[in-house]
């Protein structure tokens, strides 16, 4: 029993890692109805601009008000990195097709990754502790401060995200042009500034995943945003992509499945299950989970 | 006409690269080429890092007294970036295009394993300085290695758990991908159930993997008294983190893999504390080869040498004397040297290579200890 609990609590600070990562694709799939492939490398970016951040202030006795700073300015940094590849590889093709868009997302990230390579080197980082881990034990099952780090800031940021979405003018503008670009436009909205504030929610997003996941597991390389982006990018199709909450439980569920998988079947089969998932949903229910015609898009 | 220049620049370009390229390549007839293909970059970096830095400090030595048959020794380095694929592209391009006439390379198994084929077929001989699956020189006459190969290992972290530790019952967790990890493991789990020991789990992971608590989480299950873990540095590094905090505090220990600066980096210095790896030099070993290395190694990068590095030196020296007792560049005469090499006092020991082209030698375990490695006891053959 014990052994389950622990499973639950690894797949949960896993799923909730790729639920955050694939809050982003769904957001700009929403309002763009293209695949942002870039969107695990801003999630790799997010994670050196923590552990540069975290060298610069020379974290010797890891707090969490200096864990809280890195991950905010992270957050800006990569919310400033995710406007920048909107407004330049992006931007000019608007009016193009669809498919023009996707190998260019394609083509960013690929330049991300080996710019990385060339910039921060091909050798992994070890990642410098940001907090200090201590363990609970909680009925037989093992739990660190930095899984419940982990856990509660992806409840907190999902809750802020779905504030701003649902609360505020830009939400409701942002909204608005998932709904219909036209319309809104002519409402008086500016699509540019509602396109690259998508961009940016969604790119703070990742680089936050970007930290929690270098938190979890402290080995860092500028590839290391390839699998958790598509990982991500499965669950944002299993929950619905569009769909808010959808990319959420899809991101859970993945991180749940693989980790079973891993622990009672096989570890060779953890990333063909995530896979075999997604060509069952595509099958199965082709709008995922909660996609349904008339849902709100986000 | 516009399209056209678009198309013709970059086609002159790359003619006009090839030339130049060409030219390079052209090479001086008062110099011996030896290649050497290393993991310079990857996730395995330091291997490639340290048996580099021990290489070139053989081929400055070699050409400080003077070089080989009245000609200095050039090594050209190629880098694998870690990756099998990457290695056969290397290799052939060392024998194909830089003419080299020996090849050294590399620390990973798997790595040599795609080398030595090629090597084989080109009749280049090649040692790798510290692969221990014994497939690795059983590929061909061409292949030698200087350290020892895995049954031994397993047997000494076999002897080593059961007689020091004192433990009975193991789990493994092992490296699925990798030659080296797989063939370790196989050989462990025979021997320690040979001599009475009991493998109470086995969990695979796949070199690269960042999450391995799922593994963890079902090797804390079965109650281990210690985990065994034939993989390298890279992943013991992030899975003894992740072990201590699924509350799996257990004694970890493992091979050769794990030696390198880069394995108790950040909160791998706590969790690995305690455990033991077996390895083939320690540098608290008083003996004046050892410790005359250590101070040249030292004056030249600044840091302290690991086993990778002693190992490509002696590598290289071999290599050498086994040229020099050809008297001739060509790879045939220089095999056949090479397998002669007797009773040669390398700095990891007195290396005579046997039949199946591998060196017998004894091995060390090394406790990691605030970080650092300290001599734990030497087993011999």
């Amino acid at each position: 029993m014990s052994e389950f609990i622990q499973q639950l609590i690894n797949g949960l600070s896993l799923g909730s890692i790729y639920a955050l990562i694939a809050l982003g694709y769904t957001m700009v799939y929403g309002i763009l109805k293209f695949i942002n492939f870039a969107h695990g490398e801003v999630f790799m970016l997010g994670a050196f601009f923590g552990y540069y951040l975290a060298r610069a202030f020379g974290v010797a006795e890891p707090s969490i008000t200096m864990a809280l700073v890195i991950l905010l300015l992270t957050m800006a940094g990569t919310a400033i990195t995710g406007m920048i590849i909107e407004k330049l590889a992006y931007k000019p093709l608007r009016n193009s097709s669809k498919l023009t868009v996707l190998i260019t997302a394609i083509g960013v990230s690929l330049f991300l990754q080996y710019t990385g390579q060339l910039i921060f080197g091909a050798d992994p980082k070890s990642f410098p502790t940001i907090i200090e881990n201590t363990s609970f034990n909680i009925l037989g099952a093992t739990i660190g401060t930095n899984q419940i780090v982990v856990l509660v800031s992806a409840v907190l940021l999902m809750y802020l995200l779905r504030l701003i979405v649902f609360k505020t003018k830009k939400g409701i503008a942002i909204r608005a042009v998932s709904n219909n670009m036209t319309a809104a436009s002519l409402m008086g909205i500016n699509i540019n500034n509602i396109i690259s504030f998508t961009f940016a929610i969604g790119s703070s997003l990742a680089g936050a995943a970007g930290i929690l996941y270098s938190i979890n597991y402290p080995s860092i390389d500028p590839l290391m945003g390839l699998l958790p982006g598509l990982k991500a990018f499965i669950a944002a199709v299993l929950g619905g992509i569009g769909n808010f909450p959808g990319a959420v439980v899809g991101g859970v569920l993945i991180g749940l499945v693989e980790t079973f998988t891993v622990g009672y079947l096989s570890p060779t089969y953890r990333d063909a299950i995530a896979f075999a998932i997604l060509i069952l949903i595509l099958l199965v229910k082709p709008t995922g989970l909660f996609g349904k015609k008339d849902i709100e898009k986000v | 006409m516009k399209s056209i220049h678009k198309f013709i620049i970059p086609v002159i370009a790359i003619v006009a690269g090839f030339l130049f390229f060409q030219s390079c390549s052209k090479q001086g007839t008062d110099e011996i080429l030896i290649g050497e293909y290393a993991s310079l970059t990857g996730s395995e970096a330091t291997f490639g890092q340290s048996s580099h830095n021990g290489l070139v400090l053989a081929v400055e030595e070699i050409n400080s007294k003077g070089g080989l048959l009245g000609k200095k020794i050039k090594l050209v380095t190629e880098d694998n970036q870690g990756k099998p694929s990457e290695t056969q592209t290397v290799v052939q391009k060392l024998i194909n295009r830089d003419k080299v006439v020996a090849v050294i390379g590399e620390v990973a198994s798997s790595r040599s394993k795609a080398g030595a084929p090629i090597c084989q077929s080109s009749k280049i001989p090649m040692i790798t300085p510290a692969s221990t699956n014994p497939e690795v020189t059983s590929i061909g006459d061409y292949i030698f290695r200087v350290c020892f190969i895995d049954p031994f290992q397993a047997t000494v972290m076999s002897k080593f758990a059961l007689n020091s530790m004192k433990v009975k019952k193991v789990a493994l967790l092992i490296d699925q991908k990798n030659a080296y990890s797989t063939g370790l493991a196989d050989n462990f789990r025979k021997v320690f159930t040979e001599m009475g020991g009991e493998i109470v789990e086995e969990q695979k992971y796949s070199n690269g993997d960042k999450d391995f608590k799922a593994q963890l989480t079902a090797i804390k299950a079965k109650n281990p008294e210690a985990v065994f873990i034939p993989g390298y540095y890279t992943d013991v590094n992030l899975i003894s983190i992740q072990a201590r905090e699924i509350g799996l505090t257990v004694p970890l220990f493992g091979s050769d893999g794990w030696e390198s600066e880069k394995l108790t980096e950040g909160k791998a210095k706590d969790a690995l504390e305690g455990s033991f790896f077996s390895t083939h030099v320690s540098s608290d070993d008083p003996s004046p080869q050892i410790q005359g290395y250590i101070k040249k190694y030292r004056e030249k990068y600044g840091k302290e040498p690991d086993a990778m590095s002693f190992l490509a030196y002696d590598a290289g020296m071999i290599l050498f004397d086994a040229i020099k007792r050809a008297g001739d560049t060509s790879g045939e005469k220089i095999k056949n040297e090479l397998a002669k090499t007797k009773d040669y006092q390398g700095v990891t020991g007195i290396i005579t290579i046997n039949e199946q082209r591998n060196a017998v030698k004894p091995a060390v375990v090394l406790e990691v200890k605030d970080g650092k490695f300290v001599y734990k006891e030497t087993i011999a053959p």
